[in-house]
């Protein structure tokens, strides 16, 4: 399939395989302007909002801090710093809840807003971007605490360091998630934020052609960026065609490219590089005018609000301030979901404060999203391995996953799943198919942690048998020689015999030894190169596996 | 606030399990109701009893396995087996001889292995088997099409015929039943006859038997329907029409007076309600495209086969229940290939 990008090109679209044709419900949080939320009386800032290290506070209770101050970081490769959203007094470093699936606690700078928003001295504006060291600007985004908006929440500076040439920057407004509309309002109110940021990324990483890739339902935001863009900027904008999931990052690389993200690998090795539309936003704000990432836009929507919009919120509000700046719940709110239908998860509490990587609240009425009823056997009917978009089999993948038989789900490339979320939804048993395919992940990394382990300590054994046996020849080969001193009158057998046999009896042992340690070895595994957040979950796993149900039946 | 938590997705799935079995129902009702129009209310005596005997059978099991009884009779599974066991079999089958086909696909084929979901075999097919090979004169012996019938039976002497395991009084089984098409098309040739000199009796339409082509027309658009509606997609009986004509015209070519052509073949015996509803029966099938097209083919094939030159005039039960056996094996060889598995990097 072809399209005509902004520069009036055509340029050819890919499909992926798969893929589910959503009601979007969209419309309803896109009828009135975006509005700030006003400043609550506490802030909620949890230490760890992106993938990697948890950040260390920098403050301590007690201390006033000002809009935009750094307020905890750390030295860790793998980390975005945070900063003060607005002014006021540290009043602690506490357990709160997070946005996590599990609903578990994690530990929060906790912010008592003095009203005053009084901001501390922010970096000088860089506004001529494209005559500065790059480093500079690597710098910047770092130091701004941005990462990825989209919800990965990868730290962006990272990604700005590919360490291999990069040809194509992909830009993903593509907000493919049913209900969230807030990368679309980015792109109709902040044309020139987004545009903007995304000539920043392109001078950074050297791109020769940069692509954002927007679905068509969302016809606005597509002419609103293309009237901003001037006529010498190398940005096409493509319209893709509305499928959920084409905003998965490895997805929308496919359509645009055609080509495949290699399965464990990274989109840089195919010379491409990916970022969402409000990361581009957020990269010019820190570039440009030296503001750190301190609030962002989010979906509020679902027939259990009042009012469904999009706001400007403070990081580290809380999702009951949030709910009632938007005029409250109506009574029909039957869940709270962070993050779309699709991929988000329940929180269990409305004290959960928006993070960097939240994009939309959605309290939706038990019509909108009914309560899932029992499951039923599978019947094997395919249609979740026709629906989705990496291809799996996941019927085959949940036989397996149910019986516990981990190396045979990894067989069927368990590892390969984005748990978008297709298979459960078409599944006429009402399996909760990805849930069982997180319940496989999280029981790998665990066993295999736990092979680690056994592995060490087997090694430690092996050696101490074989030095045991070592000691134990050496103790015989003294007994022996000193039989021989004893009745060194009669003949003797010579003395390098005893030798000998300790020897031989050493070589046998460590033969012995390395044998078995050349049996032992296995190919790499699942829990090598974890990324810190899938450690995260793997250590989360650890400490709450009793309360992990995952396998009721 | 405090709120319930559910896995996600968070969506309305509007699929179910019992909305797809009752699809299948609806898509079997055209041609159900063009067999009772060509061969009496037999069939549908046939239906009732099968269904209330498949139900009873399934409630039986469930409540000695402890398991819940009215969510798993909800799904509607055994019904599709008891509909499509009761218009596979003769409209004039003894009751009993129903009960026990039920028995045996309810009982052995399906709960003793699991239940819906866990049956390697179609139990529809293998009750038609067990009952075709034990007691092969009643399972075959068919009654003529309405439009060629001497003897029409009134409602009352088809439900004694039923219930009583005889004939009509005054009449034997010789004047009421006649041969079906496939096999009277079988018993000329093994007499030596030519097919245009078999085509000449009154007997045939334009592809097949008289009565049997329309009946196998109205499955057809119900099976077109299920692939419209996407319950079932259309790998599997295209396959099927593929394996069993592709061979039906080899044949043809090679001498078209001792074989029919291939279009006689698709539009007699079980062919299309085969193709469309038994085929694709998707416990026991396979379930990746490329191993749904070699099942396909392979029961196309075996069908003409079997028909040709095996011992029985029809082959669509045992064709399916040797590639439910294969199925597992062609699925794992078929494995699509997974996203970022492939080459396509560079």
């Amino acid at each position: 399939m072809y399209v005509e990008s902004s520069k009036g090109k055509m340029r050819r679209l890919w499909g992926f395989h798969g893929g589910l044709h959503l009601p979007d419900n969209k419309r309803q949080s896109l009828q009135t302007d975006v509005t700030s939320a006003t400043m609550p009386a506490l802030l909620i800032l949890p230490l760890r909002q992106h993938i990697g290290e948890a950040a260390i506070p920098l403050v301590k209770p007690g201390d006033r801090v000002l809009k935009g101050e750094k307020i905890a970081d750390n030295t860790a490769p793998v980390c975005a710093p945070i900063h003060a959203p607005t002014s006021g007094i540290i009043r602690g470093i506490k357990e709160y809840p997070i946005p996590h699936p599990s609903g578990m606690n994690g530990p929060a700078i906790v912010l008592e807003v003095d009203g005053k928003e009084e901001w501390t001295d922010l970096p000088a504006p860089i506004k001529d971007f494209q005559n500065v060291d790059k480093s500079l600007l690597l710098q910047r985004v770092r130091e701004a605490g941005i990462v990825g908006l989209g919800g990965a929440t990868f730290p962006a500076a990272i990604k700005l360091k590919p360490g291999k040439a990069i040809k194509t920057l992909i830009i993903n407004g593509a907000e493919c998630e049913p209900f969230i509309t807030c990368d679309d309002r980015l792109m109709q109110d902040a044309p020139d934020r987004v545009l903007n940021g995304v000539r920043i990324l392109q001078h950074i990483l050297g791109a020769e052609e940069c692509l954002i890739g927007i679905e068509d339902n969302k016809p606005d935001a597509i002419s609103i960026l293309r009237s901003h863009l001037t006529d010498d900027d190398p940005i096409e904008i493509v319209r893709i065609p509305t499928l959920y999931p084409s905003g998965g990052e490895k997805q929308l690389i496919q359509i645009l490219t055609g080509r495949e993200v290699p399965s464990g690998g990274f989109p840089a090795q195919l010379g491409v590089i990916c970022h969402n539309v409000a990361t581009a936003a957020a990269i010019a704000d820190a570039v440009l005018e030296g503001r750190p990432l301190i609030s962002r836009l989010v979906t509020l929507t679902g027939e259990g609000l009042a009012n469904p919009c999009n706001m400007e919120v403070p990081l580290g509000i809380t999702a009951a301030d949030l709910i009632e700046q938007a005029g409250g719940y109506t009574g029909k709110s039957s869940q709270l979901i962070m993050g779309g239908p699709m991929m988000g998860f329940n929180l269990s509490t409305d004290q959960v404060p928006v993070t960097k990587g939240s994009n939309c609240l959605l309290v939706p009425s038990e019509e909108e999203v009914p309560t899932a009823g029992p499951a039923l056997a599978c019947i094997r009917c395919g249609r979740c391995a026709e629906v989705c978009p990496v291809n799996l089999l996941p019927q085959q993948m949940y036989w397996y996953s149910r019986a516990r038989e981990l190396e045979k789900v990894q067989d069927y490339n368990l590892f390969d799943c984005i748990e978008c979320g297709c298979c459960s939804h078409v599944c006429p048993s009402h399996i909760p198919l990805v849930h069982y395919f997180r319940f496989a992940k999280t029981e790998s990394w665990a066993k295999e942690k736990e092979q680690k382990t056994a592995d060490h300590a087997k090694k430690r054994h092996d050696f101490r048998v074989a030095r045991l046996e070592r000691l134990d020849a050496e103790r015989k080969a003294r007994l022996r020689k000193k039989k021989e001193d004893i009745g060194k009158k009669k003949p003797v057998k010579p003395a390098a015999k005893g030798e000998d046999a300790k020897k031989a009896a050493i070589e046998a042992a460590m033969k012995r030894a390395a044998a078995k340690k050349a049996a032992r070895q296995s190919p790499p595994k699942n829990t090598d190169n974890l990324t810190p957040a899938q450690q995260k979950q793997v250590d989360a796993v650890d400490k709450h596996r009793a309360e992990t149900t995952a396998d009721q039946e | 606030m405090q709120f319930q938590t559910f896995s996600s997705p968070h969506t309305d799935r509007s699929s179910s399990v019992d909305k797809v079995m009752l699809q299948v129902i609806l898509a079997l009702l055209p041609g159900v109701l063009a067999m009772t129009w060509y061969f009496g209310p037999g069939v549908l005596i046939n239906i009732v009893i099968a269904t209330l005997s498949a139900v009873a059978f399934e409630a039986l099991v469930l409540k000695l396995r402890k398991r819940p009884v009215m969510p798993t009779l909800h799904d509607l599974s055994a019904v599709v087996t008891a509909i499509l066991f009761a218009i596979a079999v003769p409209p004039l089958l003894p009751w009993w001889l129903t009960v026990i086909g039920m028995a045996f696909a309810i009982i052995m084929v399906k709960q003793l292995y699991g239940g819906l979901g866990y049956n390697p075999f179609n139990p529809a097919m293998a009750a038609y088997v067990l009952l075709l090979i034990s007691w092969p004169i009643p399972m075959t012996s068919w009654l003529p099409p309405a439009v060629l019938s001497t003897n029409p039976l009134d409602f009352m002497q088809i439900v004694s015929a039923i219930f009583t395991s005889s004939p009509p009084t005054g009449l034997e089984w010789d004047a009421i039943t006649m041969a079906t098409p496939l096999d009277g098309m079988r018993t000329n040739l093994d007499q030596g006859q030519m097919i245009s000199e078999i085509f000449q009796s009154p007997v045939w339409g334009d592809f097949g038997g008289l009565g049997w082509e329309w009946v196998g027309n109205w499955f057809l658009m119900g099976g077109l329907w299920l692939i419209y509606k996407r319950t079932i997609t259309w790998h599997i009986p295209l396959a099927f029409f593929a394996g069993l004509t592709g061979l039906a015209m080899i044949t043809f070519l090679f001498d078209p007076e001792s074989y029919p052509f291939a279009l006689f073949h698709v539009f007699s015996g079980g062919a299309i309600l085969g193709a469309f509803f038994i085929a694709t029966d998707p416990v026991t099938a396979c379930t990746t495209k490329k191993g749904q097209l070699i099942y396909g083919v392979a029961i196309g094939m075996l069908v003409y086969i079997i028909r040709t030159w095996g011992g029985y005039p029809d082959a669509v039960a045992f064709a399916v229940l040797l590639l439910n056996m294969a199925a597992p094996t062609i699925d794992y060889y078929t494995q699509p290939q997974v996203f970022g598995h492939g080459d396509n990097h560079g």
